[in-house]
């Protein structure tokens, strides 16, 4: 795979600001892939341990039963200048412990979903969990087979997304193809914020 | 491992290197206002033998302005271990953060919303 540098030529400034955006999707949709097509390092890979807490069935001990589970993000960086950093984080996918990880929605810019038409249903739990959440979000639709079954309106229509998400086709093998899913998140984002600057205004 | 049920150990063996042995147990004590890409770098060299093997591994990641993300994968320790470790070390002087984290994207400036996206269409 290429990446944009092998190594980092602009050092960030201490009081730089980090940004971070989110790739979920069902198990291997091709989230590392969208990640490691934009990023000027080879994806690394961070764990976190998260702790399920579930009360015992039967309510008479009221015992608390805890459960660790370790729960692992590929993510990548884009040095946008030395002031401003871009980190994307690619959530696991076949691990549902990952919707309890309050910290990785907390500040998100934004996030990809990244939907397989063979297997529609496995975005529909990123896709709840961003709505709850208020994080804006775009549908990539990867036809990384080459072929397109489903037209951008019929994968709209089984995703029932809001009518003002994006969904759009890519393939996230070509760095440009993720370029453009950025680019359409990043003006959503932007048309997002422009719409409640102009209501605050109002009010 | 094919699965917990092939293990021969049970579930309450937990991992078998328990990653907390590095902060001696502590999992509650890292600061709140450090998170996966709150940057850090450090302050001043340090001398082998000076701090631990953990705190010292942590300190070779961040010589340069790295998120604590990086540091995590670097070190090869959870994430949570490593907030524990770098507390330690901004307590101590070794190392200095800064969380510039917005709590929502709305809180994101246009102007720094306008420079990401003209950062994305130049790579």
């Amino acid at each position: 795979m290429e990446f944009v540098s092998s190594d980092r030529t602009i050092r960030p400034a201490i009081n730089a600001t980090a940004l971070k955006i989110l790739i979920a999707g069902g198990f291997g949709v091709g989230k590392t892939t969208l990640v490691g097509s934009v990023s000027e390092i080879e994806p690394l890979r961070t764990e976190e341990q998260l702790t399920e807490r579930s009360t015992g069935v039967d309510d008479i001990t009221g015992v608390e039963q805890k459960r660790t589970t370790t729960v692992a993000l590929d993510f990548g960086r884009i040095t946008i200048s030395h002031e401003l950093i871009l980190y994307l984080f690619g959530t696991p996918g076949q691990d549902r412990f990952w919707f309890m990880w309050d910290e990785l929605a907390q500040g998100a810019l934004g996030a990809i979903v990244l939907a397989d038409t063979r297997r529609l249903a496995s975005c529909f739990a990123a896709i709840d969990f961003f709505e709850e959440r208020n994080v804006p979000f775009v549908v990539g639709v990867n036809c990384f087979d080459g072929s397109q079954m489903y037209t951008v309106d019929e994968v709209r229509g089984a995703l029932d997304v809001d009518p003002f998400v994006p969904v759009l086709l890519c393939d996230v093998r070509r760095r440009e193809s993720t370029k453009d899913v950025l680019t359409a998140l990043l003006q959503h984002i932007m048309s997002l914020t422009g719409h409640a600057q102009r209501a605050a205004a109002d009010n | 491992m094919t699965g917990e049920d092939s293990a021969w150990f049970d579930e309450d063996a937990g991992p078998l290197a328990r990653p907390y042995t590095f902060t001696r147990g502590r999992t509650h004590v890292a600061r709140d206002d450090l998170n996966m890409i709150t940057l850090v770098v450090a302050l001043r060299r340090f001398h082998r033998g000076e701090l631990d093997h953990a705190h010292e591994r942590i300190l070779e990641c961040c010589q340069d302005p790295i998120s604590i993300a990086e540091v995590a994968a670097g070190a090869d320790l959870p994430l949570g271990v490593v907030k524990v470790l770098l507390s330690d070390l901004i307590e101590q002087n070794y190392v200095i953060f800064r969380t510039g984290l917005a709590k929502h994207s709305s809180a994101t400036s246009p102007d720094t919303l306008q420079k990401v996206l003209d950062g994305i269409r130049e790579l």
